[in-house]
Parts: structure tokens; C-alpha cells; sequence
């Protein structure tokens, strides 16, 4: 049998050569049909949020979870980054004599950019992944199945929730994120760095502005919407087993994680588009 | 065909034709085929039990019969009406005419007895919470639960107490068919005996149809009308129909085919040695020492038998 099959299949380096462009070609049409799984499911999430009334007593407690539950590590998350911010920045400035600009630069960073990604990505570990692993942990013990054959619709009372937490909660946690930050920025800056706040705190206000505040958080909405749709998925197709759930509890968080980068990086490029559009003669020199 | 056992007299409010229709159903898993051309008319009243072996395609067959799993091909139909021709809403309310039964009660870890019970009532009817708090302890009673148990979540409860948890919920909305899967596994013999009951009643609820999936034969013997027994495709011949034997519980005891009289009687027989099979093809050589174990077993266990 294996004689007759490896006569009809090519060898050698023509054999490994169409081994290869086989496996390429399954790889990408398992990745544009993942991506069209997913696609559908987001199109019948949104249609449920529109579809029927949200329940309070289904609402709340996902909305607790997400957003009360993840305050702490996100704003310790954010006061840490602050600081580190500073600790890095500061003898590069100092070298120029430029440490009364250390505000700027470290405000800008985090409302522009770590405060929204770091936060996401906190939000991404902390819920994501545990989305993940309790839809998981639903599919694996049949509670979806039940759902359903109880004719209640499973992506109404499971993901839209989650997906509506996220979504709603993602810009609040953001802010918490940014100002946690900008108290450690200016703690280590003015406490132990011996920074002066005046000139801290007026070069902080003349080179960031409400527009990079609302970019920052405008961005967040795209990263909660992407982690709640791709964490549910995950859980909604988690595999038999304890295996299973593990599985979809990390890569719940990775897909997610990679998806906030390639996000937060065409955002990125889009917003500036936006910001010169409004803004003609371009941004302020930090330098 | 044998012939199934004496129909209860039809009541005139009952429709003319099968209650679930399964037409040359089949569903396959990729490559897999589970369910191969399997045809079963499920009249009202009646009470279905599907025996099988762990992994022939029983609880795929149930999922089927309630649109869970579509089917690769066939149709199923309820009260003539093909599942596969609704569309999502209607298909949910057709869903309030069933009841499911899960294997392992299936209830949600995060809400309380209370609340899983009353889930389909406040999903589907505008009934006042106080008169659902008494429905759901007149179905706590029925499934002889007690009222402490309102309060509690489904993990602090046993497995018996989840499975007869898992049945109130079921007959909340006072459904036409009841389907079980696998109502008695995991179950010590008292408590599999309880649950034996509790189907034995809910079948004296007027217009109750049931399907139970089991590979308990005590279950079968006790709440069959009619028995259907399906056997894995794998292990079929292309041309050979995939439910091996339809009929009553007591022609099911006089079969004599060897994969039913096994079956019923509970022996491995020829098994191991299609075991052994398997795992010499799947390991590309004969592992002698397991296998030899597995016959050994078996050759022991039938003359202990034969001596008994």
C-alpha cells in the first residue's frame, strides 16, 4: 500500500516543494475561513444588541466583572508604566537639559498609546481569557447546548453582555489607566527625580492636547470590541476537555493581543491622517 | 420488523401522524460518519429508549431530533413540520415544545436551582415572578427535591439531585416530547432507579413523548415502549443499516443477534478481539501484552460465568 501511494505522489525536492505549497494553501484557507467565522460572528452579536432588549439583571454582573474587577491591576498597571516612563527618559533629557520637558513626552506616550493598549492588553489577560475559558467550560458541559434547546438564544444572553461590557467599560478603565499613569510619571519626576511641577505641568499641558486624550480613548473602543467578539469565539468553539478550555483561555489572549497591535498600529495611521486633516500645520516639536 | 408493543388508544385531540419524523437522517464530522440513514416515527404517548454503545452516535441522534446538530443529509420533522426549513425564531419556539434532559443536567454554574428552573418560564411566558417561584416548587416537588435546595447553586448540589434539578427545568413549560440523554449515568443503582421513576411519571403527564438515550439496560427494561438499538458505523458494512434491532424490550431479550445479545447481556465477546485489531492498526504492529490482557480478561470472565 505504501509502495502504491508513494508512486502516485511526487518525491523529493519536487515532493517537499508540494508538500509545502499544500500546507501553505490549507493554512490560508483555514485562516480566511476563521476570519469569516469570526466576521459572522460579530455581525450576529451586533444584531442581537439591536434585536431585543438588554436585561439588567444579565448586564450587570458581566459589567461588574469586566469593569469594577479589573480597576486595581489596571491602574497599578498604568501608575507603574508612569513611572518606568520617567526612569527611562530622564537621563537621555537631563543630557540635553531638557528635564522639565519629561512631562510631555511621558503624558503623550501614555494618552496616545500605552495608556489605551496597556490597558486593553490588562483587560485582554484579566477578562479575555477568562471569557474565554467559562464559555469554554459552558460549551464543553453542554449549558450552550441547554440554552439553545431551551430556545434562548445563546450569543443574546452570553456574548452580547460581555461584548457591551467590554465595549462600554474599555474607555473608563482607559482613563483610570492614564491617570494612574500621569500620577507616576509626575511622582517619580517631581518626588525622587526633583523635577520642578510648574514647568512639569505647563509643558505637559502645551504639548498634549484634548485631541490626543480622545484618540487614545477613541482607539480603545476598536481594541474592547476586538477582545470581547475574538475571546467569545474562542469559548463558543472550545474543544472537548480540560485541554480545550486551557486552549481557548491562551489563545483567547494572544489572537487578542496581536489583534490590539495590528489595530492600535492601522489606527494609528489612520487618526494622524484625522489629526492633520484638522490640524494643518502639523503637530508641536517636543524638541 | 418485529412488531412494536400495543399502542395506548389514540385521544381525539391528538394529531393523525408521528409526532417526530426521522428521515433517512445522516450526519457526518468531517470525515467521520455518525449517523448513517437512520428512519424512526415517534408516535404520541410513546416512549422511545435508543441503546447503543458509548460512541455510536445516541446522543448526535437526540441533538438531531431538537436541531441541534444539523443533519448532512435527511430531515427531521415535528408534527410534520421540517426543523430544517424554520428559520432561528421559529425554530426557538418550536424549542418550547421540548424538553432536554443533559447528560450531566447541563444547568447554569452561575445562577441558582431557582433561577435555572425558572429560566424557560421568564424566558418564554410573562408569568408574575410569585407565580413562577410556585410553579417551579410544584416542579421541585414533582421531581421530589427539596425547597432548600431554591437557594442553592447547581455545584453544591449532588449528581442525582442535579439530574432531577435538570429534569424540573425540563418540564417547565409542560413540553410535548422529552428527551434524555443518558438520564442514569454516573448514577448509583438507588438513585438510577429514582430517575427510572421520575421518567415513568412524567410519562403519565398527558401527551408526553419521550426519547431516552441510554446504554443502561435496567433503564430500557423498565421504561420502554419500543426499543431502537443503533450500532457504529465504523463498524458496519457499507450496505448495512445502522439500527440493528426495532422493537419491544422483550423481543430485544430473545434477539439473537450477536451484537445485541452482547449488548443486553452485557458481555465483551468478540469485542476484544476487534480491540485487538485496533490497536495493532492503529500502533502499525501487535501490541500482544494489552491486548492478550483483554482476552485473558474476557476468557476468564466467561468461565466464571459458565461456572456460575
Amino acid at each position: 500500500m505504501a509502495a502504491r501511494s508513494s508512486a502516485h505522489s511526487p518525491t523529493g525536492m519536487t515532493g517537499w516543494f508540494a508538500n509545502q505549497v499544500a500546507n501553505l494553501g490549507q493554512f490560508a484557507m483555514d485562516w480566511v475561513a476563521g476570519v469569516g467565522d469570526v466576521a459572522v460572528f460579530a455581525i450576529q452579536t451586533i444584531g442581537w444588541i439591536f434585536a431585543r432588549r438588554q436585561r439588567r439583571d444579565v448586564l450587570l454582573p458581566n459589567f461588574y466583572q469586566i469593569g469594577v474587577m479589573s480597576l486595581p491591576v489596571v491602574a497599578l498597571t498604568g501608575l507603574f508604566i508612569g513611572m518606568v516612563l520617567a526612569v527611562q527618559s530622564y537621563a537621555q533629557f537631563k543630557a540635553l537639559g531638557l528635564q522639565t520637558r519629561l512631562g510631555s513626552v511621558i503624558n503623550l506616550s501614555l494618552v496616545r498609546e500605552l495608556g489605551p493598549v496597556l490597558a486593553a492588553t490588562m483587560l485582554a489577560g484579566r477578562v479575555g481569557s477568562a471569557m474565554a475559558a467559562e464559555l469554554g467550560t459552558m460549551r464543553v458541559t453542554e449549558q450552550i447546548d441547554a440554552l439553545e434547546s431551551m430556545g434562548a438564544n445563546p450569543i443574546y444572553y452570553l456574548v452580547v453582555p460581555r461584548f457591551l461590557g467590554c465595549l462600554i467599560l474599555i474607555p473608563s478603565l482607559t482613563v483610570m489607566a492614564d491617570f494612574m499613569g500621569v500620577l507616576g510619571g509626575y511622582f517619580y519626576s517631581h518626588v525622587l527625580l526633583g523635577i520642578d511641577y510648574h514647568h512639569y505641568w505647563a509643558n505637559s499641558r502645551e504639548y498634549v492636547d484634548v485631541f490626543d486624550f480622545l484618540l487614545g480613548i477613541f482607539k480603545t473602543l476598536f481594541f474592547g470590541a476586538a477582545i470581547a467578539l475574538v475571546s467569545c469565539h474562542h469559548g463558543f468553539h472550545c474543544e472537548p476537555g480540560a485541554e480545550g478550555v486551557g486552549r481557548a483561555a491562551t489563545n483567547a489572549f494572544v489572537h487578542s493581543f496581536v489583534l490590539i497591535l495590528i489595530l492600535d498600529l492601522f489606527l494609528g495611521i489612520w487618526l494622524n491622517n484625522v489629526h492633520d486633516f484638522f490640524r494643518p500645520e502639523g503637530p508641536r516639536k517636543l524638541l | 420488523m418485529p412488531a412494536a408493543a400495543p399502542a395506548k388508544p389514540r385521544r381525539l385531540d391528538e394529531p393523525a401522524g408521528p409526532l417526530l419524523r426521522v428521515e433517512s437522517l445522516h450526519v457526518r464530522f468531517g470525515s467521520q460518519e455518525v449517523l448513517r440513514d437512520i428512519s424512526i416515527d415517534l408516535e404520541p404517548g410513546r416512549t422511545l429508549v435508543v441503546l447503543g454503545e458509548s460512541g455510536c452516535g445516541k446522543t448526535v441522534l437526540l441533538k438531531s431530533m431538537i436541531g441541534l446538530i444539523r443533519p448532512t443529509a435527511g430531515d427531521v420533522q415535528f408534527e410534520g413540520q421540517s426543523l430544517a426549513g424554520l428559520n432561528d425564531r421559529s425554530l426557538a419556539h418550536l424549542r418550547t415544545r421540548y424538553g432536554f434532559v443533559f447528560q450531566g443536567a447541563a444547568l447554569f454554574d452561575s445562577l441558582t436551582i431557582l433561577d435555572n428552573i425558572a429560566f424557560p418560564l421568564r424566558e418564554h411566558t410573562r408569568i408574575a415572578d410569585t407565580e413562577i417561584r410556585s410553579i417551579v416548587a410544584s416542579l421541585l416537588d414533582e421531581v421530589g427535591l427539596p425547597r432548600s435546595v431554591l437557594s442553592k447553586k447547581p455545584v453544591q448540589l449532588s449528581g442525582g439531585m442535579r439530574k432531577r434539578a435538570g429534569l424540573a427545568r425540563a418540564l417547565a413549560l409542560d413540553p410535548q416530547i422529552v428527551l434524555y440523554d443518558e438520564p442514569t449515568t454516573g448514577l448509583d443503582p438507588i438513585m438510577s432507579d429514582v430517575i427510572n421513576e421520575l421518567i415513568l411519571r412524567v410519562r403519565e403527564r398527558p401527551q408526553v413523548t419521550s426519547v431516552v438515550v441510554t446504554h443502561d439496560m435496567h433503564t430500557a427494561r423498565k421504561v420502554a415502549d419500543r426499543v431502537i438499538m443503533l450500532y457504529p458505523v465504523f463498524r458496519l458494512r457499507p450496505d448495512e443499516p445502522q439500527i440493528v434491532f426495532d422493537g419491544t424490550v422483550e423481543e430485544l431479550g430473545r434477539s439473537r443477534d450477536p451484537r445485541i445479545s452482547q449488548f443486553v447481556e452485557g458481555r465483551a465477546g468478540a469485542r476484544l478481539m476487534e480491540l485487538r485489531e485496533e490497536q495493532a492498526r492503529d500502533n502499525g504492529a501487535p501490541v500482544e501484552s494489552a491486548a492478550d490482557a483483554l482476552t485473558d480478561a474476557a476468557t476468564d470472565a466467561d468461565e466464571g460465568e459458565a461456572d456460575a
